[in-house]
């Protein structure tokens, strides 16, 4: 008996979010995964100062928001060639750092527990899906306890961020040519202090609660691989070392690693509400809106790599750095991101140890009046961020942006192959139709985020224009 | 009980002893003992979600201690653990049973265009998608109060920015009832929980001319800021992450009304932007961003020699007015147009289409944004706009004088 289930809005995630699934003998046949709703960010963009898109950018996404500020400041640097101080990419480091603790802390409690783990017996936690909840009573306890416990933690990792980002969310301290603090002793040993904390919580009671998790749903080991297409692009540059990451840029397809060729990135609109002739590369994307469209079913468009679809994150980003391989599926998505959050931690405190007190953090620049282009990549909380920027003195001419959740989200492309979130679910079994917790269990470990992948829009005319900010 | 006077110097002070901390959560327990606690729906619209995770960083009372022992949360996208038909139940059923009751916290902005349909918090049951304008139109008529937290939700903010591609509009411009303003890009935990107490335990707090609570919106940053004395020795700041005035590099502190300078970010008073040695971009003002970028770009008219006659000039009528949010002197170059091109570039006024479409889009209602008269304060002719039932083109009525849309600002003549 086929059966069409709707879940809107997919709660728990940064934005609003549409997934209808298929379900044929208990055991998930088809999906379809739609943004719904979209704003207009490049068009916002267009003739504004090119320095002000760190600042505009962040507003995009309020959890990841210092990733976008990582992505827009490499961009304009990398048009203008400036080289950032030793300082500022330590920095930058330690406050996108900060941030992407706060993220991972945030998603795994606040966002993922509950659909493993039943919660208390009052709102927000009721109502609920009446499900296979596999944790003992002494165990949910635990969790819970910890998932109270995680307010304090997640925001002293916001805490780090403002100590060299003046606010969070949306810090003011990574900017076009680097950082702003000045890092003085005070202020290391403050983030030093906090660290130490989040660094004993993640190890305390994050990844046990997490080994906890893994123990007990041990068959999500084979639910929702998808593809098993990885995409990385690289995170926390090295200090002195130009070009060198951390995390390195890198993709895994049909079993082997392949370099990263940025050049071949195309975005398709078939199923997406836009008309477009052809798959088109950022730099050439302008894209026509129409809500009527037959057979497209939602915002997001599809970002393909040579035509094939991708998946981002921690796990990729642990991948290619060889740190996690022990399989694609859902809870090695949720295991790598605990992972990446203790790696990223332990890394931390050594890029605060490197800082050279009293040496510069900033270097000035002038906007030239000619035109420059530039792109700038990076990793983010979810994976694959690149901003693309073409600007002539103070006024941007063209801005396109790809977030992690547009390649993970996407619809169907061109060639009706399905985005990585609908090939993930697809074959996971949905015991009961009415509670269908499953879907959200794989389709929340990619750590969607809509607030990101939803589609900008921009006018011409009379006519309504619709721009990918995520081409 | 704690009185409302002592509530307000609780509030305003800002070393971490003295915060919303350890004497409210027991007043509010007191005031709640034996009685239900009180409803709150948290409706996200078109947002980052940046309010939200903002909030969730609120020191003292912990969110912990708010969502476990003060106040029932029904709805919350980013935490309830419902979801799709289950969820929407849930706002709907909370909705008329706490009506009246519940406490509605919008996030986000309202998307206008195309009935709405740029924005969704979800689909109905027959399969038809239940967009943001339905969402608030339906649940805030029913709210005991309601906040608008967020730059978003209050005045727009970045999502409204020019072009305004998906029409957006803030709370205020969809809703009948009297809506409190919270601004911020996010907003500060204490600002949005110091109002929420304020309303649980005394109701309305004072507002400003924007309904923003004069308890956090009521400094002006430029007259707290700890590097006024720079400002005032003519030491600035050539780029940013110079330890200096950030006047030149585009601070917008000047014509900022928030508590930024001394509260800080976030509950252990780590930083602000002006001390991360970058500018105050003015993001709880009306008109952010359009009217604060280039954010590296400096205010108009206040030049360098003879700086404080100028930057007080700039004061006086803001300061007199309590938030007014621009300087007169600003707004009068804006509106007059002998602004410097850096700065008019990326803040054109606000396209007319926005009021039509709110015409369009509320029905038979005809609700119109139309001009009033503002007391005048020391030479200063500012104008607020209300909404109010009438004819936008019915210019005799008004008295709609020459003039320009701007911040939702519009000079008036002198005459009056």
């Amino acid at each position: 008996m086929n059966k069409r289930i709707r879940i809107s809005p997919v709660t728990r995630i940064n934005g609003f979010w549409n997934l209808e699934v298929e379900v044929d003998g208990g055991k998930i046949t088809d999906a379809w995964s739609s943004g719904i709703f979209f704003r207009g960010f490049e068009e916002i963009l267009k003739g504004r100062d090119p320095r002000d898109a760190a600042y505009l950018t962040e507003r995009i996404c309020g959890i990841c928001s210092s990733a976008h500020a990582v992505a827009a400041s490499r961009a304009l640097e990398a048009a203008l060639k400036i080289e950032v101080p030793r300082n500022a990419v330590l920095l930058r480091n330690l406050s996108f750092g900060a941030d992407l603790l706060q993220n991972h802390i945030r998603h795994f409690y606040l966002l993922t527990v509950l659909d493993f783990v039943r919660g208390p017996d009052r709102p927000p936690y009721i109502p609920r899906y009446e499900a296979d909840y596999r944790l003992s009573r002494v165990e949910t306890d635990r969790v819970m306890n910890n998932y109270r416990g995680h307010f304090e933690i997640a925001r002293l990792t916001h805490e780090m961020v403002t100590i060299f980002g003046g606010k969070a969310p949306h810090q003011h301290g990574i900017v076009p040519g680097g950082a702003t603090t000045i890092p003085k002793v005070d202020r290391i040993q403050k983030f030093m202090g906090m660290l130490d904390l989040v660094i004993k919580f993640l190890e305390d009671k994050l990844l046990p609660d997490m080994e906890l998790l893994a123990g007990r749903y041990e068959d999500y080991y084979r639910i929702g691989r998808g593809y098993g297409n990885l995409l990385a692009y690289g995170n926390f540059p090295v200090p002195d070392s130009p070009g060198k990451f951390v995390m390195p840029f890198g993709l895994y397809t049909g079993g082997k690693k392949e370099d990263f060729d940025p050049t071949v990135i195309r975005e398709h609109v078939h199923y997406s509400w836009f008309l477009q002739d052809r798959p088109r590369h950022p730099s050439e994307g302008e894209t026509d809106a129409e809500p009527d469209k037959a057979g497209a079913y939602s915002w997001v468009k599809a970002p393909r790599y040579n035509g094939r679809p991708f998946e981002t994150g921690p796990l990729a980003n642990l991948w290619m750095k060889g740190e996690y391989t022990n399989g694609i599926s859902t809870m090695d998505r949720l295991v790598a991101r605990a992972i990446e959050a203790r790696f990223v931690a332990v890394l931390m405190k050594q890029w605060l140890k490197e800082i050279e007190i009293g040496k510069p953090v900033y270097q000035p620049f002038e906007l030239p009046d000619r035109e420059s282009e530039g792109v700038g990549f990076t990793g983010a909380m979810r994976g694959a961020l690149a901003h693309w920027v073409r600007f002539r003195g103070s006024k941007i001419l063209h801005y396109q942006i790809i977030t992690p959740s547009a390649w993970y989200c996407s619809p169907r492309d061109d060639n009706g192959m399905r985005g990585p979130i609908e090939e993930a679910l697809v074959g996971t079994p949905v015991a009961d139709v009415s509670n269908p917790v499953e879907v959200g269990r794989v389709a929340r470990s990619f750590d969607p985020c809509l607030a990101c992948a939803v589609h900008l829009v921009r006018i011409e005319g009379n006519r309504l224009k619709f721009r990918n900010e995520s081409i | 009980m704690l009185t409302r006077r002592q509530f307000i110097k609780m509030a305003m002070a800002t070393t971490a002893a003295l915060e919303l901390s350890d004497f409210l959560i027991p007043r509010l327990a007191e005031a709640f003992t034996g009685k239900k606690r009180p409803p709150v729906i948290w409706l996200e619209m078109m947002t980052c979600t940046g309010d939200y995770l903002s909030v969730v960083n609120t020191l003292h009372p912990n969110m912990r201690e708010i969502l476990f022992n003060t106040i029932d949360l029904y709805f919350s996208n980013t935490t309830m653990a419902a979801e799709g038909d289950l969820a929407i139940e849930t706002l709907v059923e909370t909705a008329e049973r706490e009506k009246g009751e519940f406490i509605l916290i919008a996030e986000g902005t309202v998307p206008m265009k195309a009935d709405g349909r740029y924005g969704a918090i979800g689909h109905h049951r027959d399969g038809t998608l239940f967009t943001d304008l339905e969402a608030i139109r339906y649940i805030a008529p029913k709210a005991k109060y309601i906040m608008a937290v967020g730059t978003c939700a209050a005045f727009g903010g970045p999502y409204a920015a020019y072009p305004n591609p998906s029409g957006s509009v803030p709370v205020h411009k969809v809703v009948d009832g009297q809506v409190i303003n919270v601004p911020g890009c996010p907003v500060h935990p204490d600002w949005a929980i110091g109002t929420l107490t304020h309303l649980l335990l005394y109701g309305v707090p004072n507002l400003d001319a924007f309904n923003r609570p004069t308890v956090f919106f009521g400094k002006r940053i430029h007259d707290w800021c700890p590097r006024r004395q720079h400002f005032d020795n003519g030491v600035f700041a050539e780029h940013p992450g110079e330890e200096k005035c950030a006047y030149k590099i585009g601070c917008k502190g000047p014509v900022t009304f928030v508590d930024c300078p001394t509260r800080q970010w976030i509950g252990e008073h780590n930083s602000w932007p002006v001390e991360a040695n970058t500018p105050c971009i003015g993001c709880v003002s009306p008109g952010f961003p359009d009217a604060m970028t280039p954010f590296y770009a400096h205010l108009p008219d206040l030049n360098v020699m003879g700086i404080r006659a100028s930057a007080d000039k700039v004061g006086i009528g803001v300061a007199a007015a309590t938030a007014i949010g621009i300087g007169t002197h600003l707004t009068a170059n804006i509106a007059s147009g002998r602004l410097g091109k850096h700065w008019v570039e990326g803040t054109k006024p606000r396209p007319e289409g926005i009021i039509r479409d709110i015409r369009k889009h509320s029905g038979d209602r005809q609700k119109e944004v139309v001009f009033i008269p503002e007391k005048s304060i020391k030479g200063t002719y500012l104008k607020r706009y209300h909404i109010k039932s009438g004819n936008i083109n019915d210019k005799k009525k008004y008295k709609i004088g020459r003039g320009r849309w701007m911040l939702g600002f519009k000079m008036g003549d002198k005459r009056r």
